[in-house]
């Protein structure tokens, strides 16, 4: 068994599930919402960057920014029109609308282009090399190079920035947030557009990746990435990278040992037990802050 | 500077706010006492754009700013400090102080702000790097003043800056307050603590269920009978 090579790919897995992850929890933490539709987001990403790549002819660079900045403009409409309306509507309205926006964008991304299975081309150097015996493809470091680069600007932003401290103060308390000036709308929609651009370059790893991309791509990482914002704590962003990159491993450790058939249970049972001995995730604190 | 006009504040179909008329004028201390749900954080709200008035109209320094986006009348000059400080609990002390100046943009002024901060509460020049979740009450309160301080106002709305604190926090507050508004900022000042609360005032109104019923110098509440007996503890 390979281990260092099974560490890169859980690594790499992990880290397009921590990207995805971190617009669940991104959004989350802003207006406590579930957004059911990210996981559609991140393949309507995925087909941005095939198209660009197949029809434009784009390298992948230029490719993967085309499918933020879609992703980030169809995040901030998603909010504009089915989320913002709901924002004092109870959680279960705006749980209902997050679903049906989700099997919107699914089923009339098929209207449109059919079902069909598209082979994403291989944008990356296929070659690998050695490393302490292991074979490495320089593909799988690059992807994981682009998720780190990703996740170092969102930490920067989040943290140096004025829209992203702006973030931080209307996820922790609205009114007193608006007390300081700040355009609490246009915050949100700034959540949604950084979001959904971190699931859309997330769209285009997993096709570099995977190779096989189509409409309900999203549906089964979408949830694995709400697992893993779950596990690091939903609402808290490190939290994100660290869930996704745990379940990454842990998947991959189980199909490594031969299990592969409970990789996407693996999952599943991870988010059953957090539910019952930490529901507030890895980093999260137990106790509720006080108001 | 303040001329508040017959507003009435509702929430949904509870009538918070009943016709209620005050004004403040440039330099005073004006305080707002009244008892529990009297409608004193209704008052502030709507004053700070959080809350909009059904009825009646805010001239502050002679245009209308009822009803207007929190970040326009942040801008002209009003800053409000929530009952309960509010102080954004996951992060330090320094980034408070920088939000409160958020909708300022001369970043040489902001550093000089804060170091005004510092010297006004030096406490937090020790804790500035500081989550400031893991302040204590007074600290946060001083917290609260500071980040509003950052926005540079005309006018300062308290909404109770001696709750919870003990006596001796409380005195070192409201000597701050005497000395924000000595050096040209305007209060109005909302409290329960009566006593204290005239003994730094102008002027003072006293509201009950949403109506103002009195209103005078301070000195003038601080002798009236019906005061005595309702805030100052009956003596
Ligand atoms: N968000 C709200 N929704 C419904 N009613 C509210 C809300 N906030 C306040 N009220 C009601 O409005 C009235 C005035 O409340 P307000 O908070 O202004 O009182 P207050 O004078 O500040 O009291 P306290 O001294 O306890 O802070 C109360 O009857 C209260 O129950
Ligand atoms: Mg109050």
């Amino acid at each position: 068994m390979d281990w260092l090579q099974q560490l890169i790919n859980g690594i790499s897995l992990g880290s397009i599930y921590a990207l995805i992850a971190l617009g669940y929890t991104m959004v989350y933490g802003i207006i406590r919402l579930i957004n059911f539709a990210h996981g559609d987001v991140f393949m309507i990403g995925s087909f941005v960057g095939f198209y660009a790549i197949t029809g434009l002819g784009l390298s992948i660079i230029p490719a993967l920014i085309l499918a933020m900045a879609v992703c980030a403009l169809l995040g901030v409409v998603i909010e504009r029109i089915a989320y913002k309306r709901l924002r004092n509507a109870s959680r279960i309205a705006a749980l209902i609308t997050a679903i049906g926006v989700s099997l919107l964008i699914e089923y009339g991304t098929i209207y449109f282009r059919g079902a069909q299975l598209e082979v994403f081309p291989s944008a990356l150097p296929t070659k690998s090399f050695n490393l302490w015996g292991a074979t490495i493809s320089v593909q799988s470091i690059l992807i994981l190079s682009i998720s780190v680069v990703l996740m170092i600007i969102l930490q920067i932003v989040v943290r140096r920035t004025k829209v992203g401290k702006a973030m931080r103060a209307v996820s922790h308390d609205v009114e007193a947030a608006r007390l300081m000036g700040i355009n609490v709308d246009r915050t949100i929609s700034a959540t949604f557009a950084i979001g959904s651009a971190l699931a859309g370059a997330a769209g285009v790893i997993f096709g570099i990746y995977y190779t096989k991309i189509e409409p309900l791509m999203g549906v089964i990482p979408g949830l694995k990435a709400f697992v893993a914002a779950v596990l690091g704590g939903i609402g808290i962003i490190p939290g994100a990278a660290i869930g996704g990159l745990v379940l990454g491993l842990v998947e991959t450790l189980v199909s490594a040992l031969g299990y592969s058939n409970w990789r996407d249970a693996a999952a599943f049972i991870i988010l059953i037990l957090i539910l019952i001995f930490k529901p507030s995730g890895i980093l999260g604190k137990n106790s509720r802050e006080k108001v | 500077m303040l001329k508040v006009d017959q507003i009435d504040v509702y929430y949904g179909n509870i009538h918070a706010l009943k016709g209620v008329s005050l004004d403040v004028a440039e330099g005073e201390i004006v305080t707002l006492i009244g008892s529990n749900g009297a409608g004193k954080s209704t008052l502030l709200k709507t004053l700070s754009g959080l809350l909009k008035p059904k009825k009646g109209d805010i001239q502050y320094l002679g245009a209308s700013v009822a009803g207007k986006p929190v970040q326009d009348i942040v801008k002209a000059g009003i800053s409000h400090v929530p009952e309960g400080r509010r102080v954004f609990a996951n992060m330090s002390v320094e980034e408070n102080l920088e939000l409160g100046a958020y909708l300022r943009k001369d970043k040489q002024g902001i550093r000089e702000d804060i170091e005004k901060v510092y010297e006004l509460f030096p406490r937090l020049l020790e804790r500035r790097k500081q989550l400031s979740g893991t302040l204590s009450g007074g600290e946060q309160q001083m917290l609260a003043m500071g980040r509003a301080m950052m926005a540079r106002p005309k006018l300062l709305l308290l909404d109770e800056p001696s709750m919870g604190l003990a006596p001796l926090l409380v005195k070192a507050i409201f000597n701050i307050i005497e000395e924000i508004n000595r050096s040209g900022t305007t209060v109005l000042l909302v409290e329960q603590n009566a006593n204290m609360a005239l003994s730094i005032a102008n002027r003072a109104y006293v509201i009950e269920t949403g109506k103002v019923v009195l209103s005078g110098t301070a000195a003038e509440l601080q002798a009236s009978d019906k005061i005595k007996s309702a805030y100052l503890g009956g003596h």
